[in-house]
């Protein structure tokens, strides 16, 4: 999938990124970060319900919701001493919100690689973002099937 | 020596008490001429979440390693590094991080490969200053540049290669991983990304302590007798050993290279930073899988 074909809410971010110097770019992480949603009230006594994402060294668990809609919701936590990885999940919440199933699946699987960040945080932390959103279209492909 | 060691009795059983601080010395000296205090951390962004004040970040990833090559920066780099964190040759050095110090002992291993003479770690690191109260500021720390020398690397006495460990196989190993990555147990699910090495266990003879164990329940590093119970008894060092450690790309192994050197005193210890990440990908390279150590491969 080329790039450009991203979805406006995704496209939006990465071009935030982009326009910044490097330095800058961790500070927008460290927003993203910081704006992280609280899990619903629902979601908030049952970690049973959430998938942990191993590949991050971080504790970060990850659920998906498709509606009646089609639409699909992303809720995620992860401790406050894991900031960045935080931010990661926090992009791919603002980011995948209300999308259709269709879409996330077809988000490119490299998204996190187009943010400019792999020099700032290097490659082995974006990997940690990858494994993220192959979990989260997994779960989207599952919850659809 | 700028800044004179913290003379905690805690810390007298060590080999080398003078490379640890404590959280009250550290809070009593912050802002001494000839002290600079480093965070290192495993989250890139941790420190722009709040440092101890006048701390500077040096990242692991993005500072010490060469973009390109999978090597340390040169001298010429390391120079640079430093003398823009206000890091003399001279300067006392406290490092402190997240995660027990794990990414803090890597740093202050890179310090050591440059032969920084005074380069310390924050016992407890992070978490302990943060648990017991202490100062944290966001406030960007204003930085006086130093002028630091272009100091040649010195890899041989502390780093290990892949040359290294396959001459040394039959004298002792550690291998610092968890018991499932000794072992060679997989845990990842199809259709998840795969990173790291194409095969599972472990360099045969080596010894699996876990690098964490060398840590208290409050990320302090443990007592000496208790150390001795670890690595001594239950891994059978015993003084003269040469001594090769290795986790997946280091990291953890930096720590441990720490402990057996600084704390246990043993002199002949060296990490091998590439580690489970290449020695797993290496063509006919010996492996041993399940709990026992296995055989070195007769020469």
């Amino acid at each position: 999938m080329d790039a450009t074909e991203l979805p406006d809410s995704l496209a939006e971010i990465r071009d935030d990124f982009l326009d910044l110097e490097i330095k800058e770019r961790l500070q927008l992480l460290l927003e993203f970060s910081n704006e992280l949603p609280e899990l619903p009230e629902r979601y908030r006594d049952h970690p049973d319900l959430f998938e942990r994402v191993e590949e991050c060294q971080s504790p970060i668990f990850i659920v998906v919701e498709v509606d009646e809609q089609k639409a699909v919701h992303l809720f995620a936590t992860a401790p406050a001493e894991a900031p960045t990885t935080r931010g990661f999940a926090s992009i791919l919440v603002q980011g995948i919100e209300g999308l259709s199933a269709s879409q996330v699946l077809g988000l490119a699987d490299d998204y996190p690689s187009m943010l400019g960040l792999t020099a700032a945080v290097s490659p082995l932390r974006i990997r940690g973002m990858t494994a993220m959103l192959a979990r989260i279209k997994r779960q989207v492909r599952e919850r659809v099937a | 020596m700028t800044v004179a060691a913290d003379p905690s009795p805690r810390f007298a059983e060590f080999a080398h008490p003078e490379r640890l601080v404590s959280t009250d010395w550290l809070q009593s000296h912050l802002g001494e001429t000839g002290l600079v205090v480093v965070e290192s951390d495993e989250d890139v962004l941790l420190y722009e979440v709040g440092h101890i004040p006048g701390a500077v970040k040096i990242d692991w990833h993005t500072d010490l390693n060469d973009p390109v090559v999978r090597d340390y920066i040169s001298g010429e780099q390391f120079a640079a590094l430093a003398a823009s964190k206000g890091i003399s040759r001279e300067s006392t050095v406290v490092i402190y991080g997240d995660k027990n110090n794990w990414w803090a002992a890597y740093a202050l291993w890179v310090f050591t490969l440059f032969g920084h003479t005074d380069v310390r770690l924050l016992d407890g690191g992070r978490d302990a200053w943060i648990a017991e109260g202490r100062p944290v500021t966001t406030d960007v720390s204003e930085v006086v540049a130093a002028s630091y020398p272009v100091v040649e690397r010195d890899d041989a006495p502390i780093r290990a290669f892949k040359d290294d460990v396959l001459d040394h196989l039959g004298s002792p190993l550690i291998d610092v991983r968890s018991p499932e990555e000794y072992t060679g147990q997989r845990t990842t699910a199809p259709a998840y990304p795969e990173e790291g090495a194409l095969r599972a266990g472990h360099i045969p003879t080596a010894q699996n302590v876990p690098w964490a164990k060398a840590a208290a329940s409050d990320g302090r590093f443990r007592a000496l007798a208790e150390l001795n119970e670890i690595y001594r008894e239950g891994a059978g060092l015993v003084d003269g050993d040469e001594i090769i450690a290795y986790c997946r790309i280091g990291e953890r192994s930096s720590h441990t290279w720490f402990v057996l050197t600084h704390l246990l005193g043993f002199e002949s210890v060296r990490n091998y930073d590439g580690s489970w990440t290449e020695w797993g990908s290496a063509v006919r390279v010996p492996i041993s899988t399940g709990e026992a150590p296995g055989e070195a491969p007769a020469r």
